[in-house]
């Protein structure tokens, strides 16, 4: 975890290096003429360009360890204080659709595995398929279509009220919530197929006791490991559902920087989401070895 | 009471019924649909009926065929510089296909070597294969995709290392542990008895029983991947614009969806059609040949 993390600074301060020398941001090729050699030398110290690379890593790693990514070229402000604007519009979609996705995706995943090669079945695996072909992009562009232009129900675009909301969160949590209906409905019916369902239904215990009780409790340990790769999948959702819906988020921001070559803010970010996204796989890992027993991390 | 025994209707049922337990068991509609992408891919400027990158502007936005105001000259319809879809769908095909097959290979190549490596070797390499397999997963890949874009700009070959990079760590990961259970088994031990050398046997008797497991994880891989090669291209870091991938059509025809559905709503269809099919194909290979990974 901890070498994950390292890993993770070496290359993203290995690609801050890899666009070229910095002093060309702040002496443009015009002045080429007007400066001389030692001005080069003398910017290049005052940078640090002079050091070896390992001490010009570990000055940048302490740097961006007390926050400070440098200068945002777009908006001329420390990058880190443009990200934290940017966050609280990022997880509140998240957090909306990450609680979509798990609201639609396990009763129905239970619902489908219990009324096997149903109606109910076949619907939920429908849903599930198109939520995981379908590129998020176009799901987001069609609902567009529908909803806001066709019959003019919801907004397009940007924050709001709750109404804001509705096709973000369909675009980001589809994906996820058929992820998790496939897991769910393959562990239940392992479960509802194992000894103890059968001999809980044998004693004559009723059909909600056996499913809620029995069967669903540990249907669920599959799904909760599968939550790293869920995150995942938010991450890229993220990218494009506010590139789409023009919602104020990291993801929009990352973009935006991208195509401006706007490259303090850009490596921050990287350096942000992949740290959220070390965190939350460790908080899978914890959970798991909580809910399930038989994991211990003592090797 | 007499039973009607009628032998023609139940040899018509017995056939209904075959040919529904047929299309049941075989996933016949993916296949068909991947075959035509395939065969489009490889023809596309003969199937195409139009020119994929000069348009006509005095055609430009035709709705499709069966609407009013189409013509039969673009089935499915211009986009806002005259360009039939039909073609450059087609054309997006084989950039599709081209694109997914060198990182198929290359991702399955890299991921299998590393997986046999780490799983027959152990030991040291192990423990770096592993945690770059950590790693990888670990990585915010749309970001490091947007970085790299900035950095060496947009290209084919940027895409397809993206990619590789991003599909190698599920296959080393599984090679691994299949590899771990394989060198145990008795026939290995048998063949290093005989005297075989450490490459022939990771090479000449684990590697072959590692084939169903790799088939299994690439069918069930390059759905994902098209998907993303087609985000990386919407958000405008995959392939430059004139080419006609599918992102970049559904990307363009956005603005225009308001008077133009047609723009955005066939590409992105395609893209769905391709990756259903490629997942379905996947699932049923995955059942037939390895149900053991079903938690993939």
């Amino acid at each position: 975890m901890i070498l994950v993390m390292v890993l993770l600074t070496m290359i993203v301060f290995g690609l801050s290096h890899a666009t070229g020398d910095p002093r060309y941001m702040y002496m443009s090729e015009y002045s080429t003429g007007s400066t001389s050699a030692e001005m080069w030398e003398a910017q290049g110290k005052r940078l640090g360009l002079d050091k070896p690379l390992y001490i010009q890593y570990g000055l940048w790693l302490g740097r961006s360890l007390k926050g400070d990514f440098g200068t945002s070229l777009t908006y001329n402000k420390n990058s880190i204080d443009v990200i934290s604007e940017g966050l609280t519009g990022t997880l509140q979609l998240t957090s909306v659709s990450f609680v979509f996705a798990i609201l639609l995706g396990v009763p129905l995943g239970v619902l489908s595995a219990v009324k096997r090669a149903t109606f109910w079945d076949y619907l939920g695996r429908s849903f599930a398929l198109i939520g995981q072909s379908a590129p998020p992009f176009w799901i987001a562009i069609v609902c567009i279509f529908v909803f806001a232009v066709y019959l003019g129900w919801l907004p397009t675009s940007r924050r709001g009220d709750w109404t804001h909301y509705v096709l973000p969160v369909i675009t980001l949590g589809w994906m996820p919530a058929s992820a998790l209906l496939r897991l769910v409905r393959s562990s239940t019916l392992e479960v509802l197929d194992s000894e103890f369902v059968k001999l809980a239904k044998a004693k004559g215990v009723s059909n909600t006791t056996v499913i809620w009780k029995h069967a669903f409790r540990n249907s669920l340990i599959a799904p909760l490991t599968f939550t790293m790769v869920l995150l995942a999948g938010f991450l890229t959702g993220t990218v494009v559902t506010e590139t789409v819906f023009a919602w104020p988020g990291l993801g929009r921001m990352a973009v935006r920087a991208a195509l401006n070559m706007d490259f303090p803010l850009i490596t921050a970010l990287a350096m942000v989401f992949g740290l959220m996204f070390l965190f939350t796989s460790f908080i899978a890992d914890v959970i798991y070895g909580l809910v399930d027993p038989r994991i211990r991390y003592d090797r | 009471m007499t039973v009607k025994f009628d032998i023609n209707t139940l040899q018509q049922d017995s056939l209904w019924a075959r040919s529904v337990l047929f299309l049941r068991s075989y996933p016949i509609l993916p296949v068909v649909i991947v075959l035509t992408l395939v065969v489009c891919g490889i023809f596309a400027p003969l199937v195409a009926p139009n020119h994929p990158l000069e348009g006509e502007l005095e055609n430009r936005q035709l709705p499709p065929v069966w609407l009013e105001g189409g013509s039969s000259q673009y089935l499915l319809g211009t986009d806002h510089i005259g360009r039939g879809i039909l073609t450059r769908i087609i054309f997006g095909a084989r950039i599709s296909l081209t694109i997914s097959v060198v990182v198929l290979i290359g991702g399955v190549a890299l991921g299998t070597i590393a997986g046999l490596v780490a799983g027959y070797i152990g030991g040291i390499l192990d423990e770096i294969v592993m945690r770059l397999v950590d790693f990888t997963f670990a990585m915010p890949f749309i970001v490091v995709a947007l970085v790299a874009s900035v950095v060496w700009g947009q290209s084919m070959t940027l895409m397809i290392i993206l990619l590789v990079l991003f599909t190698w760590a599920p296959f080393a990961r599984q090679v691994r542990a299949e590899t771990l259970l394989l060198k145990s088994s008795d026939y290995v031990s048998l063949a290093r008895v005989a005297g075989a050398s450490g490459p022939r046997i990771a090479f000449r008797h684990i590697l072959p029983g590692l084939v169903n497991t790799v088939m299994v994880l690439s069918s069930l891989q390059v759905g994902n991947l098209i998907l993303t090669e087609s985000v990386l291209s919407f958000l405008g870091i995959g392939l430059p614009p004139p080419a006609p991938t599918w992102g970049t059509m559904v990307s363009e025809g956005r603005q225009y969806v308001s008077t133009a559905w047609w723009l955005c709503f066939f590409p992105g269809f395609a893209i769905m059609l391709v990756v259903f099919s490629m997942n379905f194909f996947g699932d049923w290979l995955r059942d037939k040949l390895d149900p053991r990974l079903r938690q993939l």
